[in-house]
């Protein structure tokens, strides 16, 4: 077939899926509880992602990755959420971020040097947002002044995702604060650069294993050379990479949803009350029913948008729909799975709770829920229906 | 170093099972199939030798329809270099004896130095395969193996009774079957999967090995009459209250029989 159904997996993307499925159902399954807990990821957990090949999809196999397309990362990624979103969210940002943008901006040397890294065993962080500036994301005040051949760099990032893992950040700041936008440049800058520090990691209310950070730029030197893209074009490495990465967030939003709908179904057809399994009274086969429903729908607009962008035609339409859906299925099935367990979900010995608070962070990064809508609307009226 | 490793496709671990129509076989629409645990077990041990030993083949060969596609590029995904798939109806139905002669006939075009298989599958249990292929092909074998080592000659720990372990040497050409818990499997990795893609699956009829006639549902000697859940027991009798008074009643029962 040509053009088989979205859900219709290709060989190697079905055993793709079913490998990375055992490995979270048998390795990660069993610590995302504690990990939440000790809001840390237990330090087996990232070089086990390097050794199965999920932090370098994308990356040709030249340089070390896997040479493999986008719609991969989004199985991985929402294979991973299905078990844990904490987990998920590491996978997902050094993938559809990351790696998206160097190997979108870089030059054939950045390539070689950063992706290289990349593929070996360094984790990336996407640092975009600060304390003033998060969906008006280029009111940015990092601030990058040219030195000779180098930049310096002064200024403060908020909420940095891979932040106490990564070795090598994406950092926006402006070279010219007058010119708006068109002053934004992204930096490389490498862990343990002078001046950099990571003061502090966020106490969260979800995803509580992936870490959360502040980023702390004082007079830390850049050289030209890690400039990704062009000066002043740093507004393009973050609107074009945004793209993609609201499509991982779909995927994680996705497989949350999953897991959380496979823990309630599990669970109605083992208890009973009145005399009767609870799955079989007609209004909880209705609630799973609906969840069945949405978790379906969120997925097939994600896988859209996945294959559309693999096929080289504009997604971007999709993208923010399969972001904005998917958050708010993943949240209201998280929510009301919970409630199919009754007493025992609001506890911390049942995953439902976790779940739910996982899924809470879906409407927020990479573009609030109002933002999807924004840029949907957005469209509508300049492309029309 | 050749290594063939014989790997069954069976119902995963966690697929619902129920009797099919005929009530001859399970129903196998729509579930999930994963390679036999103790197949992945073999594959591992066969693909740690060649992590070890560089210039090390690792030939995965396994009997089913098209689904077993699958299994064998995750065994691709997971190191081996190559496959033999044989894929014919003519081979449904067979017994251990029928399967172990299409893997002989595998096996004599192959001429591996080394032959892993697991110990038995877990649908349908008879340990018989392994042994019957290395009878088959006169060469010395071992089974329930829970440790694998090669220096020059191979020596494997097997399991017995009780617990206790029995350690054997085999000369190659030979055959082991691997008991599950003998090593840690690996997964296949996104790499191993994109250069499986590239990685030989040779496809093979019964009539290509020279066995038409010989296997399948009508040549095997065993045939599965019925297949079915036993009917729910009568006369279980669950004990209740403490240890003591449990106990107190258990012994009661024991006098109350004669069975002492
Ligand atoms: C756990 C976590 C991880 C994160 N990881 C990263 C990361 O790795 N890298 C990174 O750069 N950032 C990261 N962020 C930051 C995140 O992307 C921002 O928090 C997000 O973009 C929202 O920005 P804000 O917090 O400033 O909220 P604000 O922009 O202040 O929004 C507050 C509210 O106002 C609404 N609002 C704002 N503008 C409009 C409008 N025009 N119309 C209607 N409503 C509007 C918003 O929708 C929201 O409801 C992370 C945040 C969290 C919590």
């Amino acid at each position: 077939m040509d053009r088989p159904a979205l859900t219709d997996l290709a060989e190697e993307e079905r055993v793709f899926r079913d490998a990375v499925r055992a490995f979270a159902e048998e390795k990660l399954r069993p610590l995302a509880g504690p990990m939440d807990k000790e809001s840390k990821l237990r330090p087996e957990v990232i070089p086990a992602l390097f050794e199965l090949g999920l932090m370098g999809i994308e990356i040709p196999e030249s340089l070390g990755g896997a040479g493999a397309s986008f719609f991969m990362s989004i199985l991985a990624i929402e294979e991973l959420a299905r078990v844990d979103a904490s987990v998920a969210v590491v996978c997902d940002v050094q993938n559809t971020l990351v790696i998206n943008a160097i190997k979108k901006f870089g030059s054939p040397a950045q390539h070689e040097r950063m992706l290289g890294k990349l593929a070996s065993g360094a984790v990336g962080a996407y640092a975009l947002s600060e304390a003033g500036s998060g969906s008006d994301a280029f009111a940015l005040a990092c601030r990058a002044t040219p030195q000779g051949d180098d930049f310096v760099l002064r200024g403060r990032k908020l909420w940095i995702t891979n932040g106490g893992e990564a070795g090598l950040f994406l950092v926006f700041a402006t070279v010219d604060p007058a010119a708006g936008y068109k002053g934004i440049t992204c930096f490389v800058v490498e862990r343990g650069a002078d001046g950099f520090t990571i003061p502090r990691k966020e106490d969260k209310l979800g995803i509580r294993a992936s870490s959360t950070c502040e980023l702390v730029f004082e007079d830390v030197v850049v050289p030209r050379a890690n400039v990704l893209g062009d000066v002043g074009r740093g507004y393009k490495v973050a609107i074009e990479t945004l793209n993609e990465g609201r499509i991982g967030i779909a995927a994680q939003m996705v497989g949350l949803a999953q897991g959380a709908f496979e823990g309630a179904l599990a669970y109605v057809q083992q208890r009973e009350q009145f005399g009767q399994k609870i799955g079989e009274f007609q209004a909880v086969r209705h609630r799973l029913a609906r969840a069945a429903i949405d978790i379906e729908a969120a997925r097939l607009l994600s896988y859209n948008a996945a294959r559309l962008h693999d096929a080289g035609q504009p997604f971007l339409r999709q993208a923010a729909m399969a972001k904005w859906f998917a958050s708010d299925v993943a949240e209201r099935v998280a929510s009301e799975c919970l409630e199919l367990y009754g007493g025992i979900g609001f506890t911390t010995e049942c995953p439902a709770e976790k779940y739910l608070r996982d899924a809470k962070i879906g409407k927020i990064y990479e573009g609030t829920s109002f933002v999807q809508l924004d840029t949907i609307a957005k469209m509508l009226f300049s492309e029309g229906a | 170093m050749k290594i063939m490793v014989c790997i069954k496709q069976v119902p995963h671990q966690d697929a619902r099972l129920d009797v099919n129509g005929a009530g001859t076989w399970i129903q196998e629409e729509n579930i999930k199939f994963e390679i036999n645990p103790y197949d992945q077990n073999a594959l591992e041990a066969a693909l740690q030798l060649k992590d070890k030993e560089a210039g090390t083949e690792v030939v995965v060969v396994s009997i089913g329809p098209e689904r077993v596609t699958q299994s064998l590029r995750t065994a691709l995904g997971m190191g081996a270099d190559r496959a033999v798939h044989v894929k014919d109806g003519a081979a449904d139905g067979s017994d251990s004896l029928g399967t172990a002669k299409i893997l002989a006939a595998v096996a004599k075009a192959e001429s591996p130095d080394l032959i892993f298989a697991g110990f038995m599958s877990d649908d349908g249990n008879l340990a018989a395969t392994g042994p019957m292929l290395a009878t088959l092909l006169g060469i010395p074998h071992t089974t329930t193996a829970v440790s694998f080592q090669k220096n020059g000659a191979i020596q494997v720990e097997r399991e017995l009774e009780g617990g206790a372990l029995e350690v054997v040497e085999l000369n190659t050409p030979c055959l082991v079957t691997t008991q599950t818990g003998m090593n840690q499997v690996r997964y296949a990795s996104l790499k191993g999967i994109m250069a499986a893609k590239k990685k030989p699956i040779d496809v093979k009829t019964v009539a290509d090995l020279g066995l038409a006639g010989q296997v399948g549902a009508d040549a095997a000697k065993i045939k599965i009459e019925k297949l079915y859940t036993p009917p729910k027991g009568q006369g279980a009798e669950i004990l209740s209250g403490s240890v003591d008074e449990v106990v107190g009643k258990l012994v009661g029962k024991i006098k109350e029989l004669g069975l002492l």
